[in-house]
């Protein structure tokens, strides 16, 4: 479904992600993982193009999507959150839903202005898509509480809620535990794992989480120092040597 | 703390004399061929000192009176009142926009001539305060430039009518629109801009329009402006004591009523009346649309927008090309109403004015912005007596406006979507 090959990253002389190269299959998790300042948030850039890589390619259903505008790569399906969430703060949480779904949405200004059935039908779907989100989130209750007034975790909770309502086809998640408490993080572990289950949507991740990342992952991909360093199974990574000097420590 | 107080007070009260006594103290007389410095009179003098002397007791004081400045918004008796529940809410202020649309619509036929004429141009600075407020408001996107605009809808209907005679309620959609365009190819430059950069294009583009209108003698007349504009007509009726268009009638002979100056004026102020309504129920259908939650988005925060399939590049130039839309609609109006139109009219002071009237009625907030326009236009005109001061009233009030409500005087607030619970 998404294939990465041998992809590279130059900032000036700095090689910040040096032939990476990663796969994703469809109902899949796979994570990447790595010491800080390994590369991963930058493999997520290229992949969102955010960044344009300055090697390798990426394919997206066979279809190359490096070096394409990032707001047309999300259109292709392939969404994101940020290891800092960003979300639009002084909006409320249900119009964070619906900016969401602008591609869904009729955005013929006479159309709206007017009223037609067309655009009431449409966004009434926006806004049952958004409810159902809430509710499956938990945040129905604060709907229209300003994004910005939530606790850390419901925005975290809403972030991933709004990359859903896009109905994407492979969900990009950078560091979601960052923050939470344990049992916010088993609920964001069951989470991830209902998307794929039953969404039938794709997840890569970036983690730090250990018993996240082993918990829930099919295949992890380890970086370090912008190389891959191995890829395989949790348990293949758990045994790797040099996975366990890198990152895990040494003892 | 007292001895640094002390001190500080002393040093603003001694920085006051030095300014003051050199600028309003000393006065240079001609005596002849010879220039004489002179001292001021008595008076002056003991001005000066006695405003030093306000100086440093304030300076002294300063913390005790700000303290209590600051206890006046809990002197608000609605201040702790439990916000009105939703539906109520939606139903009261439908009743009261209505109402005041109403008494809008008879007021003229009330009061003086001249406060007729005012209240247009208030009305023409809601248009513009409203078209700005999309901008800057909502996209987030400061707009230094957006007197021109205005210049382009007065402009167009006054080249229009002078060389093709083309009347008012066609120049208008015409004027608005190309005020649009305008906006779109203004937007195309600045599209990766924002903030302070797009702040000084945007003031750059302002001064380009209005430059090229003084200088294209041979299209504008430059300095000298384009005069003879047409009045509104109503169903080809003019307003005029005679008719000066071949197959026009004149409105007193068809009503069978005496010739008076004002219908003209309040017919304009119907017209703009109109407009207004028009541009700010717009406006506020658009910020419930797709379109006006992808404005709000981007200012927020443009990457996460970017990486939802929000494109900045329709996102910003739909800001801009609906803002300069209004803009070109008010253009229109206020050259029709003022028969006459230069390039001084059009000056970066009125951007200054329009944006401060966006950012004391608060960012984003309709009714903040028309309260806010409607207080900025008639202020200065109660104040002619002081007219010296004008602009030393107007930006003190904004500097007060500014330490009690930073987010101005009706801050936005957000609409609320009900939502039902699906099985």
């Amino acid at each position: 479904m998404l294939e990465v090959r041998n992809l590279s990253m130059r900032f000036g002389g700095l090689l910040a992600v040096d032939q990476v190269s990663l796969d994703v299959q469809e109902h899949e998790i796979v994570s990447i993982i790595g010491p800080n300042g390994a590369g991963k948030t930058t493999v997520f850039n290229c992949m969102s193009g955010f960044y344009r890589p300055t090697g390798g390619e990426i394919l997206f259903n066979d279809q190359p999507i490096h070096g394409k505008p990032d707001y047309k790569i999300s259109r292709l399906g392939l969404v994101r959150t940020f290891q800092h969430v960003r979300l639009f703060n002084k909006m409320t949480v249900v119009e964070n839903l619906l900016v969401a779904q602008h591609r869904h949405l009729n955005t013929n200004l006479i159309a709206g202005l007017l009223g037609s059935p067309n655009y009431r039908k449409r966004e009434q779907k926006a806004l049952d898509r958004a409810t159902y989100w809430l509710d499956r989130v938990g945040l129905l209750e604060l709907a229209n509480r300003e994004a910005g007034n939530l606790a850390y975790g419901q925005q975290r909770r809403l972030e991933i809620a709004r990359c859903m309502v896009t109905e994407p086809r492979l969900l990009m998640l950078d560091e979601p535990a960052a923050g939470l408490n344990p049992a916010e993080t088993r609920d964001l572990n069951q989470l991830i794992i209902s998307l794929k289950e039953d969404y039938n949507v794709s997840v890569v991740l970036i983690e730090h989480d250990m018993s996240l990342v082993m918990e829930i992952s099919d295949r992890i991909n380890v970086i370090n120092q912008g190389r891959p360093l191995a890829s395989g199974t949790p348990e293949e990574v758990r045994q790797n040597d040099d996975v366990i000097k890198a990152y895990l420590g040494e003892t | 703390m007292a001895a640094q107080n002390l001190k500080h007070a002393l040093f603003c009260a001694i920085i006051t004399l030095i300014i003051a006594y050199p600028i309003l103290g000393l006065n240079l007389e001609a005596e002849g061929t010879q220039v004489v410095l002179e001292g001021a009179d008595t008076v002056t003098v003991v001005s000066i000192a006695l405003a030093a002397i306000v100086v440093f007791l304030f300076q002294l004081f300063r913390d005790t009176i700000m303290a209590s400045l600051g206890r006046i918004p809990r002197l608000n008796p609605l201040a702790n009142r439990e916000p009105m529940e939703q539906g109520r809410r939606q139903r009261f202020e439908t009743i009261a926009l209505v109402l005041l649309v109403m008494a809008a619509l008879a007021w003229p036929f009330f009061v003086s001539r001249g406060s007729v004429d005012l209240a247009t141009l208030v009305l023409i600075y809601v248009m513009l305060a409203l078209g700005l407020n999309v901008v800057v408001g909502l996209a987030g996107l400061l707009d230094l430039g957006y007197v021109a605009f205005y210049a382009v809808g007065a402009y167009t209907f006054a080249l229009l009518s002078q060389y093709f005679g083309i009347s008012f309620w066609l120049a208008l959609p015409l004027g608005a629109c190309l005020a649009a365009l305008f906006g779109l190819v203004l937007g195309f430059p600045v599209l990766r801009l924002r903030g302070d950069y797009l702040a000084i294009v945007t003031l750059g583009f302002g001064e380009i329009i209005r430059i090229l209108l003084n200088n294209m003698t041979w299209l504008t007349g430059g300095p000298n402006g384009i005069g003879g504009i047409p009045d509104p007509t109503l169903f080809g009726m003019e307003f005029g004591r005679r008719i000066k268009e071949e197959g026009n009638s004149s409105f007193h002979e068809v009503f069978g009523i005496a010739y008076s100056s004002e219908h003209k004026i309040i017919f304009l102020y119907l017209i703009a009346l109109v407009l207004a309504v028009f541009t700010a129920v717009v406006i506020r259908r658009f910020t419930k649309m797709p379109v006006g939650r992808s404005w709000e988005a981007l200012r927020e925060d443009e990457i996460a927008a970017r990486s939802l399939g929000l494109s900045r590049t329709s996102v910003k130039l739909s800001a801009f090309t609906i803002g300069a839309f209004f803009a070109g609609f008010a253009g229109t109006v206020f050259a029709s109403k003022q028969g006459f139109i230069s390039p001084e009219s059009f000056v970066f002071l009125e951007s200054a004015i329009i944006l401060a009237i966006v950012v004391l009625g608060g960012m984003g907030s309709q009714i903040g912005v028309i309260l806010a326009a409607i207080a900025v236009v008639i202020l200065p005109e109660l104040a002619r007596e002081f007219s010296e001061f004008r602009m030393l009233i107007f930006g003190a009030a904004m500097v007060l406006m500014m330490v009690w409500r930073p987010q101005g005087l009706l801050p936005m607030r957000r609409i609320h979507i009900e939502l039902k619970k699906q099985e």
